[in-house]
């Protein structure tokens, strides 16, 4: 008889998954953080090079429209913030294509928030506020922040600030990654991707919430240069037992600056011949009007279940992964 | 031959890697919310069985390889090459001991086995998962006892040494399992 009517997940994940909706939703009620909903469907999606987009078309007689389904909830939310919506939440779906495995479904639950007035440091005292609320019982052992260049060089010896082919080619040949040389060539950026992929994320944060921060300007997505040092962002990522679970900035709100780094990636896709976005004309716009100083981070709730439960794969926390969707 | 992008790569998919053919064990995607995207492979060379981690960029391709497992019957061994016949279309195949390698343990002739080919020619041999085989020499056994515990070494027609209870004989006919060389019971003949 045929099986995959069934769930992905056992009924006991259900369960977990709205305890936890609802300790969030507790969470933020009583500190004030305004719940939001923004569309799923968008007319633009982020310019991003390494997030391929589901798109699907509009019929709007006469009109045909092509629309987006959104990677990220991340730029409606910032029009939300420049139009003085204050703090704010959501917990919605997001959806980036080509992206399925032990980590990965297609389509997955993102909580997103964004504090009005908040450096990074203060919201990563707030993160830690919220995940030791979701570990009561769950035996979190410690929290622990770590800056990129520091973690980095502890688990590699390497500088990830200061590129040298010759010294991130010798690591490569004496720990088992012989075609990290063949693969990176000269790009810093995927030799850091590379390697943190393979030496540095795994270890991080053994029963506990390991906040890395600063990391180098070439992974500047959507975060403001640091103050301190041109050479770094401010951003932070979330790992728990190896597992990333989320990703923060203290948000870049020049218009001028999100513009240059739109035509930078949109070049990117055309060099890597990826399909072509435009950029949102209406988030650059909102910026321009003015989006307050904030911080902000998304975190994939599917991850975060994973490592409540310890489970093995996503799947095991979802009512039906892609498979059986 | 086909061309295999990462996102097919199964368990099981033969393909060419550093121009041996090799066998995917286990696929990783792994995937930073910002960053490249790879996927860590697991793989068997099939030539020399070792297993070997590798990472691709995801959507890089290797080529298929042309790797197939036949069921055969061995014929004999000449002393130099091991011989064996595809049942259905008497095609004959001769491999060498460095091809045979560990299955050689467990091949008594008429038995059948699998053999890999690769662009038609042995590239490994699998004995059947049970065989039966005759217990050439082994201690004389105490008598009235039936429990497997201790046990005791056997010799075997093909060569292999295996466990046996005490109570089994010379002489006597012994089935096994080859994946792990496990003595599973005596034969009545």
């Amino acid at each position: 008889m045929q099986q995959d009517w069934r769930p992905s997940c056992s009924l006991q994940f259900l369960r977990m998954r709205a305890d936890l909706l609802h300790d969030i939703r507790c969470f933020f009620r009583e500190r004030s953080v305004l719940e939001v909903e923004t569309p799923l469907l968008g007319h633009c999606t982020g310019t991003d090079p390494q997030l391929a987009f589901f798109s699907t078309e509009f019929f709007s007689t006469p009109q045909q429209q092509r629309l987006f389904l959104q990677t990220s909830p991340e730029f409606a939310m910032k029009r939300l913030l420049a139009a003085g919506s204050g703090s704010i939440y959501q917990i919605c779906k997001a959806f980036r294509n080509g992206e399925s495995g032990r980590f990965h479904n297609p389509e997955f639950t993102l909580l997103e928030w964004y504090r009005v007035g908040y450096t990074l440091p203060q919201l990563m005292d707030e993160i830690e506020a919220l995940f030791a609320a979701l570990f009561v019982g769950y035996g979190l052992l410690a929290s622990w922040r770590m800056s990129y260049q520091a973690v980095f060089k502890q688990y590699t010896d390497l500088d990830p600030l200061q590129f040298s082919h010759q010294a991130y080619c010798a690591y490569a040949l004496a720990n088992g990654l012989p075609e990290a040389v063949g693969l990176c060539g000269d790009n810093h950026l995927l030799w850091l991707d590379f390697i943190f992929s393979h030496k540095v994320q795994p270890l991080l944060g053994e029963n506990a919430l390991c906040m890395i921060y600063a990391y180098p300007a070439c992974q500047a997505s959507l975060a403001r240069i640091s103050t301190d040092n041109p050479n770094t962002v401010d951003r932070v990522e979330l790992f728990i037992n190896g597992i990333e679970l989320g990703n923060g900035f203290y948000e870049l709100s020049d218009a001028g600056e999100q513009d240059r780094r739109f035509t930078k990636e949109m070049q990117v896709r055309q060099d890597n011949s990826l399909p072509p976005v435009s950029k949102d004309q209406r988030l650059l716009a909102a910026l321009a009007a003015g989006l307050p100083d904030c911080s902000g981070i998304a975190i994939g709730l599917d991850r975060l279940l994973m490592v409540l439960a310890h489970a093995k794969t996503i799947s095991e926390t979802l009512s039906f992964s892609i498979n059986r969707a | 031959m086909a061309v295999y992008s990462t996102n097919e790569f199964r368990a099981g998919l033969k393909v060419m890697l550093d121009n041996d053919p090799c066998a995917i064990i286990e696929n990783e995607f792994v995937k930073p919310g910002k960053g490249q995207a790879f996927n860590r492979v697991k793989i068997r060379n099939l030539k020399t069985g070792r297993v070997i981690e590798r990472t691709f960029k995801s959507g890089e391709s290797l080529d298929g390889a042309d790797v197939v497992d036949v069921e055969m019957q061995f014929l004999y061994n000449d002393g130099e090459f091991r011989h064996f016949m595809v049942q259905d279309t008497f095609e004959q195949y001769q491999a060498d001991p460095k091809i045979v390698g560990d299955a050689a343990l467990w091949l008594k002739d008429q038995d059948f086995c699998f053999v890999t080919l690769w662009n038609d020619a042995p590239l490994a041999v699998t004995p059947a998962n049970f065989v039966e085989l005759e217990i050439i020499e082994t201690d004389p056994g105490v008598r009235g006892d039936t429990s497997g515990g201790g046990g005791k070494p056997a010799k075997l027609v093909t060569g292999a040494v295996v466990r046996v209870p005490l109570f089994v004989q010379t002489g006597e006919v012994i089935k096994v399992d080859t994946r792990t060389g496990e003595y599973i019971s005596r034969v009545k003949e």
